[in-house]
C-alpha cells in the first residue's frame, strides 16, 4: 500500500514545480513526434530556432505572449475568489468585437484619445461579458463554469453574426471580417521589422498593478478572503457577492483587453479566427504560474514560445501544429501532478499482514 | 411554416431523437461519475477523442460496433487519466477535467492530421444505418422517430435503463451513490472509495466515448475539427437540470434534441430574414437558462468536488 | 457486575502513532474481556479516538499489534493491520462521533453497504430486513428501515450506526462520544440498553471526556494523555478527584467567578421566528435578554436551534418574525458587518469554516473584521507597517503561539487559532459577545484561557451569550441559563442538572421541577 504524506512546505519546492512541469511536457511530446515519424532531435532543435533563432523569433514570441499575459491574468484573478471563470475565450473576443468597432471609423480623433477608447471599449466588453454568468451564479447560484464556457460558442456566433452583417468591411470583397482599425487607433510598434506592440507594456504594467492589488490593497484581500473560505469572509463582514462581482468585472476586462490589443495591435481589423485559443491558453497560464501575477508573464511567455516554435517545426517538418495545443495541454496535467508532489510524498507502507504495523 | 406542421412532421420528431443521441451518452456519462463525487469536464474533449477514434478504426477496416469499443477505451483511458488525478491524488475536478479535455482535444486533431495530413475533403466511412422495424416504424409520428433510428440509438435508450437499474437496484449502485455522498460512510463499511470512484469516472468516460463516436459514425459518416461544439458542456449543464437522475437525463436530452430540431426547422423557413447565427446560439442559450432554472433547487450529491484521502477523518 | 473472569476478546500491544511531528499515541497497551464496558476517558487531543481508528483499521499504526478473539474457538488472533474489512470480519464495530452514514440512502441500505457482495445482480433484502428486524426486538434500537437517513434525527442515526455494527455480528462495539449529540435522559437510555447487550456478551468500549457518565456506565476505565495511557483501573474502585487529576495531569482550577450586578440590557429578542438553514431547526417564538455585565448560557442537544440564534446574533440571518434590539435599537441590517459596526463580537462555532482564513496570514484574519478602519487601510491600500505592528502585539498579548503574524492562520492548533479569534473579537471591546461552543475541541489549559477572557469581558461591562453543549461549562460560566428545545427559550429556575436535563429533553420548567 502507498500512503500520502504532506510534506514540509518548501518555497524552492513550489517554485520548481512549474518549471519542472513545462520541461516535462515538452519532453513528453517526444511521443507523438516520434509516432508522427519525425526526427526527434531535428524537431526538437527546430523548435529551438524558431523560439530563439533570431531577433524577429523571439519578437514573435513576445507578440505572442501579450494576449496570453492578459488572459493568463484574467484567469489567474479570478480563480483567487474561486470564480471559475472559463470564459476568457468569448470576452476576448468581444473585447475585440468592441474595440474593432469603436476604431474602425465609429469615432474619429487624434491617437491619444482613440487608443485609450478604443482599449477602454474592449474592456468594458470583455467586463460586460463576464458580468452575466457571475450574476447568475450570485442571484441563482448557476455553475459559472459551465455558463461561461457556453457563453464562448454564444460569442463566437455573435461575431460571426456581426463580421457577416453590420460590421463587415463593405470594402472586404464579401469576406467576413470588420472593416480595418483607423490609424490613429492602432497601438504604436515598439520595433521595427517585428510586430511587436504597445500592448506588451500595457500588459507588463497590469501584471505589476495586478500583484499589487492583491497583495496591498483592501480589495484584494477580500478577493483572496473569498476565494479561500467564502464562509470565514461573510463571517467577518464581507460582502461576498459584491467581492465576486468585482472579480468578474475585472477578470472579465483583462480577457476583452487581449481581444482590443489583438486587433488594435496587431491584425488591424477583426475575423472570427482572432484567437486560436488564448482564452483556453489563459488558463493553462494561470495555472502553471500557481495563480500569481508575476509568475503569469512567465508562463505566458513559455506558452508562447511553444506556440511559435512549434509552429515553425511543423512548417518545416510537415508535423501537424496540434503539436503546440498538446504540449500546452499536457503542461497543465503536469503542474498540477508536480504541485501534488511538492505538497505531498509518497511513502510504501505494508498493510495488512497480520499483527504488526510496518 | 406553420409550428404545427413542423410538429407533425415525422421527420422532426426522427432529428429530435438523432439529436438527443450523444447527449443521453454523454448525460449519462457524466452522471455516473457525479454521482460517485466526481465532476468530469473532461467531457468536451472524450466526446472529441471517441468521435475520432471510432472513426479512425473503422476507416483502417474495423466493424462498426469495433469502431465503438475503440470509442468507448478511449474514453475509458481519458477518464482514467481524470480519475488517477483527482481521486487518490485529490486534485481539482475543475482544473484536471479542463486539462483532460485540452489534452483529448488536441490529441484527437493531432491524430487525425497526422494520420491524413493532406486531405481536403475528409474522407467518409459507411456509417450505422437506420434500423427499419417493420410495422412498428410505421406508426404515425412514433414510428419515425424511434423505429428508423440506427442501432447506437437504442444502444443509448438501453444504456439508460441499464444505469437507472444499476444505480437504483444493485449494491453496487447502493454503493457508488454511497461514495457520493459520503466516503467515510463507504470506507467505514469497507469498501473502497477509490476503487468505486475510479471505476464510476472510467466507466462514464467511457460512455462519454461512445456519445462522441456517435457523432462520426452515425449522425455523420465523417470526423471534422469542432464538430463536438460544446456538446459536452450542455451534458453537465442536463445533468444539474435532470437532478442526477437517468429518467430524466433521458427526458432533458429528448427535450434538447427537440428543441435544436425545431431550431433547425425555424432556420430553414426564416433563415432569410433573420441571421442563422441568431437559431445556432438557441441550444446554448437554452442550456443556460436550464442551468440557472434548475440552479435553485439542485441537490447536488454532497461530496461532489470534495476530495477524499484515505485514513484522513 | 463487572466480568473479571470472562475470556479476553481484544488484545492492544504498544500501538503508536505519529502524525507529523505529533505523537498521537505512544505505545498503547489494552485489554476487554467478553461481556465488559470499558471507558476510554481523556481530554479532547489526548489520542483516544485515534487508538479506535487504529483499532477498527481507518488508520495504519506505525508500530504495535492487536489481536482479536474472531472465532468460535474464543483464541486470540492477530488482526491485519489498517483495514476497516478486517476488523469488521472479525467482530470490530465502530460507531463514529461523526456518523458515517450516506444521508441520501435508506437506513435499510446503509446497513447492508459493503455486507452484500459488490457485484450481485440482485439484491436479496428480505433476509437481512429479518435479521435487522430480530435484533431491533432483541435491543429495542428501533428505526424506520425505509426512510432516507437524512430524514431520521440524530438520535435514530445513532441507532442506525449500531444496528450497522450489530447487523455484522459485532461482538465487539466501539463508540466515539456516543452521548455528545444526546440528552441526558436518552444518553442514560443508550447506557441502558448498552449494558443489556453487554450482559449478553456483547463487549465495549466508550471514548468519553464526560467523569459522571464514565463512572456510571462502565466496568473499567482507562485513562489517556497526550497519546499515552496514563492510568487503568476498575471502576467500582475509582476516586473521582484523582481520575479528574490523572486526565488533566495537575489541578486546573477554573477562573472564579465574582457575582456582578447585571446592567441594561445589551441584546434582546422577542418572540423571534426564523426558518433554520438545511432542516435543522429555527427559532421559534425565541424571547431572551442579556444585560452587561452577565453571562446567559443557552442549554441544550445541538440541533435545537443553536445555530439558527448563531446566525441571527451573527447577522447572517434575518428574523422572519419579531425583533432583536442590540442596546434598545435595532441594528440597521442584519448582515455580519452591521453587527460588528453595532458592537456585536462573534466567536463562531466553527473556527475552521467561519472563524479564520486558513491561507491568510495571523495579521490579516486579525484585521478582517475592520478593514475599512483608518488604521488598517487608507484609500485602499494596507497600512501593512502597523498591521503587523499591531499583529505582534496582539499574538503576544493573547500567547498566540505560531510562526509569527506572517504564517498561515491554517498552521496554528485549535487552541491558538481560537486565542487568534479572541484577539480580534476582544480587541474590538465589544459591548456584546456571542461564544457559540467557544472551547470545543480545547485542551482544559486553552478552555479555562476562554473562560477567563469572557468573565474579564463580563466584568469590563460587556453581555456575553454563551451557547454551549456542555451543561458543565454552562453551569461553572453563566450567570443566568436558559434551556433551548426546537426553537424555543426557556428560562432555567434553578441551576439544577437534572431538571436542566428534563428541560433539554422537552419537558417545561414547571414540570421538570
Amino acid at each position: 500500500m502507498i500512503r500520502v504524506e504532506p510534506r514540509t512546505p518548501s518555497r524552492a519546492l513550489a517554485a520548481a514545480v512549474p518549471v519542472l512541469s513545462a520541461a516535462a511536457a515538452l519532453a513528453l511530446a517526444a511521443i507523438p513526434l516520434a509516432l508522427a515519424g519525425a526526427d526527434l532531435a531535428e524537431a526538437y532543435a527546430l523548435m529551438a530556432k524558431g523560439v530563439f533563432g533570431s531577433r524577429f523569433a523571439l519578437s514573435e514570441t513576445l507578440t505572442r505572449a501579450t494576449p496570453l499575459i492578459l488572459t493568463g491574468l484574467a484567469a489567474a484573478l479570478a480563480f483567487r475568489a474561486r470564480l471559475w471563470n472559463i470564459g476568457g475565450e468569448g470576452q476576448l473576443y468581444l473585447g475585440a468585437l468592441a474595440a474593432a468597432a469603436v476604431g474602425s471609423g465609429a469615432v474619429s480623433g487624434p491617437s491619444w484619445l482613440l487608443i485609450p477608447l478604443v482599449l477602454a471599449a474592449g474592456a468594458a466588453a470583455g467586463a460586460a461579458g463576464m458580468a452575466g454568468p457571475a450574476w447568475l451564479k450570485i442571484r441563482f447560484g448557476a455553475d459559472e463554469v459551465v455558463t461561461t464556457l457556453l457563453m464562448n460558442f454564444v460569442v463566437i456566433l455573435f461575431v460571426q453574426m456581426m463580421l457577416e452583417g453590420p460590421m463587415q468591411d463593405p470594402m472586404g470583397m464579401g469576406w467576413p471580417q470588420s472593416a480595418p482599425v483607423l490609424d490613429e487607433a492602432t497601438l504604436p510598434r515598439l520595433a521595427e521589422r517585428t510586430r511587436l506592440h504597445a500592448g506588451l507594456p500595457i500588459a507588463l504594467a497590469l501584471v505589476v498593478a495586478a500583484h499589487v492589488a492583491l497583495s496591498r490593497t483592501v480589495w484584494g484581500l477580500k478577493i483572496r478572503a473569498v476565494g479561500e473560505n467564502a464562509a470565514a469572509a461573510r463571517h467577518a463582514g464581507i460582502p461576498v457577492g459584491r467581492t465576486l462581482m468585482s472579480a468578474a468585472l475585472v477578470s472579465g476586462a483583462l480577457a476583452g483587453l487581449a481581444g482590443a490589443g489583438e486587433v488594435a495591435g496587431l491584425k488591424g481589423y477583426l475575423t472570427a479566427d482572432l484567437s486560436p485559443g488564448y482564452g483556453y491558453a489563459g488558463i493553462v497560464a494561470a495555472m502553471l504560474a500557481g495563480l500569481s501575477p508575476l509568475g503569469v508573464a512567465a508562463s505566458a511567455a513559455y506558452i508562447a514560445a511553444v506556440f511559435v516554435g512549434a509552429d515553425s517545426m511543423s512548417r518545416a517538418l510537415g508535423v501537424s501544429n496540434y503539436l503546440a495545443d498538446l504540449v500546452v495541454a499536457l503542461s497543465l496535467l503536469s503542474v498540477l501532478v508536480g504541485g501534488f508532489f511538492a505538497r505531498n510524498r509518497l511513502v510504501a507502507v505494508r498493510a495488512g499482514k497480520a499483527g504488526e504495523g510496518a | 411554416m406553420e409550428l404545427l406542421d413542423i410538429l407533425t412532421n415525422a421527420n422532426f420528431w426522427a432529428a429530435a431523437v438523432r439529436i438527443a443521441t450523444p447527449l443521453i451518452f454523454g448525460v449519462l456519462g457524466a452522471l455516473i461519475c457525479e454521482r460517485a463525487g466526481v465532476l468530469n469536464l473532461g467531457i468536451e474533449g472524450i466526446f472529441t477523442a471517441g468521435a475520432m477514434a471510432g472513426w479512425m478504426a473503422v476507416w483502417l477496416g474495423a466493424s462498426l460496433w469495433g469502431g465503438v469499443l475503440a470509442a468507448a477505451l478511449t474514453g475509458a483511458a481519458f477518464g482514467l487519466i481524470h480519475a488517477t488525478l483527482t481521486v487518490p491524488m485529490g486534485l481539482s475536478q475543475h482544473v484536471s477535467g479542463l486539462g483532460v479535455t485540452m489534452l483529448a482535444t488536441s490529441a484527437a486533431y493531432f491524430a487525425y492530421r497526422t494520420a491524413l495530413p493532406d486531405v481536403s475533403s475528409p474522407p467518409r466511412i459507411t456509417p450505422f444505418q437506420p434500423m427499419d422495424v417493420p410495422l412498428l416504424s410505421d406508426i404515425p409520428l412514433l414510428g419515425p422517430a424511434l423505429f428508423q433510428q440506427t442501432a447506437l440509438t437504442w444502444l443509448a435508450f438501453a444504456m439508460t435503463a441499464l444505469v437507472w437499474w444499476a444505480l437504483a437496484r444493485t449494491p453496487l449502485g447502493v454503493a457508488l451513490r454511497a461514495a457520493g455522498d459520503n466516503p467515510d460512510a463507504v470506507d467505514a463499511q469497507g469498501l473502497s472509495v477509490y476503487g468505486l470512484r475510479m471505476g464510476a469516472v472510467t466507466a462514464g468516460s467511457a460512455l462519454m466515448g461512445v456519445g462522441g463516436a456517435f457523432l462520426t459514425m452515425s449522425a455523420f459518416d465523417a470526423f471534422f475539427f469542432g464538430m463536438v461544439n460544446g456538446r459536452g458542456w450542455i451534458c453537465i449543464a442536463l445533468v444539474i437540470f435532470a437532478s442526477w437522475r437517468p429518467g430524466k437525463a433521458l427526458l432533458g436530452a429528448l427535450l434538447f434534441g427537440a428543441f435544436d430540431a425545431f431550431q433547425v426547422r425555424l432556420q430553414t423557413a426564416y433563415g432569410g430574414q433573420v441571421p442563422g447565427q441568431l437559431f445556432l446560439m438557441a441550444p446554448y442559450l437554452l442550456s443556460i437558462l436550464a442551468l440557472v432554472l434548475a440552479a435553485r433547487r439542485a441537490e447536488y450529491p454532497r461530496a461532489l468536488l470534495v476530495p477524499w484521502f484515505k485514513g484522513q477523518r | 457486575m463487572p466480568p473479571t473472569d470472562a475470556p479476553h476478546v481484544l488484545r492492544l500491544r504498544g500501538l503508536t502513532k505519529r502524525f507529523g511531528p505529533v505523537l498521537a499515541n505512544d505505545s498503547i497497551d489494552l485489554d476487554l474481556r467478553r461481556g465488559e464496558i470499558l471507558a476510554l476517558l481523556g481530554e479532547n487531543g489526548a489520542g483516544k479516538t485515534t487508538l479506535m481508528n487504529m483499532l477498527f483499521g481507518h488508520y495504519l499504526p506505525d508500530s504495535g499489534a492487536i489481536e482479536v478473539a474472531d472465532g468460535a474457538d474464543g483464541a486470540l488472533r492477530a488482526l491485519p493491520l489498517g483495514r476497516p474489512q478486517a476488523a469488521l470480519r472479525a467482530g470490530v464495530g465502530m460507531v463514529h462521533q461523526h456518523f458515517t452514514l450516506a444521508l441520501n440512502l435508506s437506513a435499510l441500505d446503509n446497513i447492508l453497504l459493503g455486507a452484500e457482495p459488490l457485484f450481485a445482480l440482485r439484491r436479496r433484502t428480505g433476509a437481512a430486513r429479518r435479521k435487522i428486524d430480530a435484533i431491533m426486538a432483541r435491543t429495542g434500537l428501533n428505526v424506520d428501515l425505509d426512510a432516507p437517513v437524512g430524514r431520521l434525527t440524530v438520535g435514530e442515526r445513532q441507532r442506525v450506526e449500531i444496528l450497522k455494527a450489530l447487523y455484522r455480528d459485532a461482538r465487539i462495539l466501539v463508540l466515539d462520544e456516543p452521548t455528545a449529540v444526546l440528552t441526558p435522559q436518552e444518553a442514560d437510555g443508550l447506557f441502558q440498553t448498552l449494558g443489556a447487550m453487554a450482559r449478553e456478551g456483547l463487549s465495549v468500549i466508550f471514548i468519553s471526556h464526560k467523569l459522571r457518565e464514565v463512572l456510571a456506565f462502565s466496568h473499567r476505565i482507562a485513562v489517556l494523555r497526550h497519546g499515552r495511557k496514563v492510568g487503568e483501573m476498575r471502576t467500582d474502585e475509582a476516586d473521582l478527584p484523582a481520575i479528574a487529576r490523572m486526565m488533566v495531569g495537575q489541578d486546573v482550577e477554573s477562573p472564579p467567578r465574582p457575582p456582578m450586578t447585571p446592567g441594561e440590557p445589551v441584546l434582546e429578542l422577542r418572540e423571534v421566528t426564523l426558518a433554520g438553514a438545511g432542516g435543522r431547526a429555527g427559532l421559534r417564538g425565541a424571547s431572551l435578554r442579556v444585560h452587561a455585565r452577565e453571562i446567559v448560557g443557552v442549554a441544550g442537544v445541538s440541533g435545537n436551534g443553536q445555530a439558527a440564534l448563531a446566525a441571527l446574533v451573527s447577522g447572517l440571518a434575518a428574523p422572519e418574525k419579531g425583533e432583536l434590539l442590540l442596546r434598545g435599537a435595532a441594528p440597521a441590517r442584519f448582515d455580519p458587518a452591521a453587527m460588528i459596526a453595532a458592537g456585536v463580537g462573534r466567536i463562531p462555532e466553527d473556527r475552521h469554516h467561519d472563524g479564520v482564513v486558513g491561507s491568510m496570514t495571523l495579521a490579516e484574519n486579525l484585521i478582517i473584521e475592520r478593514l475599512d478602519d483608518p488604521a488598517v487601510s487608507r484609500a485602499g491600500f494596507l497600512r501593512r507597517g502597523r498591521i503587523r505592528a499591531e499583529a505582534e502585539r496582539a499574538c503576544a498579548a493573547y500567547d498566540v503561539r505560531g510562526q509569527g503574524p506572517d504564517g498561515a492562520a491554517r498552521l496554528l492548533s485549535g487552541g491558538n487559532m481560537q486565542k487568534l479569534i479572541l484577539a480580534r473579537v476582544f480587541e474590538r471591546a465589544p459591548d456584546l459577545i456571542l461564544a457559540n461552543q467557544p472551547t470545543r475541541g480545547l485542551d482544559l489549559g486553552a478552555a479555562n484561557e476562554v473562560a477567563r477572557r469572557l468573565l474579564e469581558a463580563r466584568a469590563r461591562g460587556a453581555g456575553v451569550l454563551l451557547i454551549s453543549e456542555d451543561l458543565d461549562e454552562i453551569l461553572a460560566l453563566s450567570d443566568r441559563v436558559v434551556v433551548m428545545h426546537e426553537g424555543r427559550l426557556t428560562e432555567a429556575p434553578a441551576r439544577d442538572r437534572a431538571q436542566i436535563g428534563l428541560m433539554m429533553a422537552g419537558r417545561g420548567a414547571e414540570e421538570a421541577a
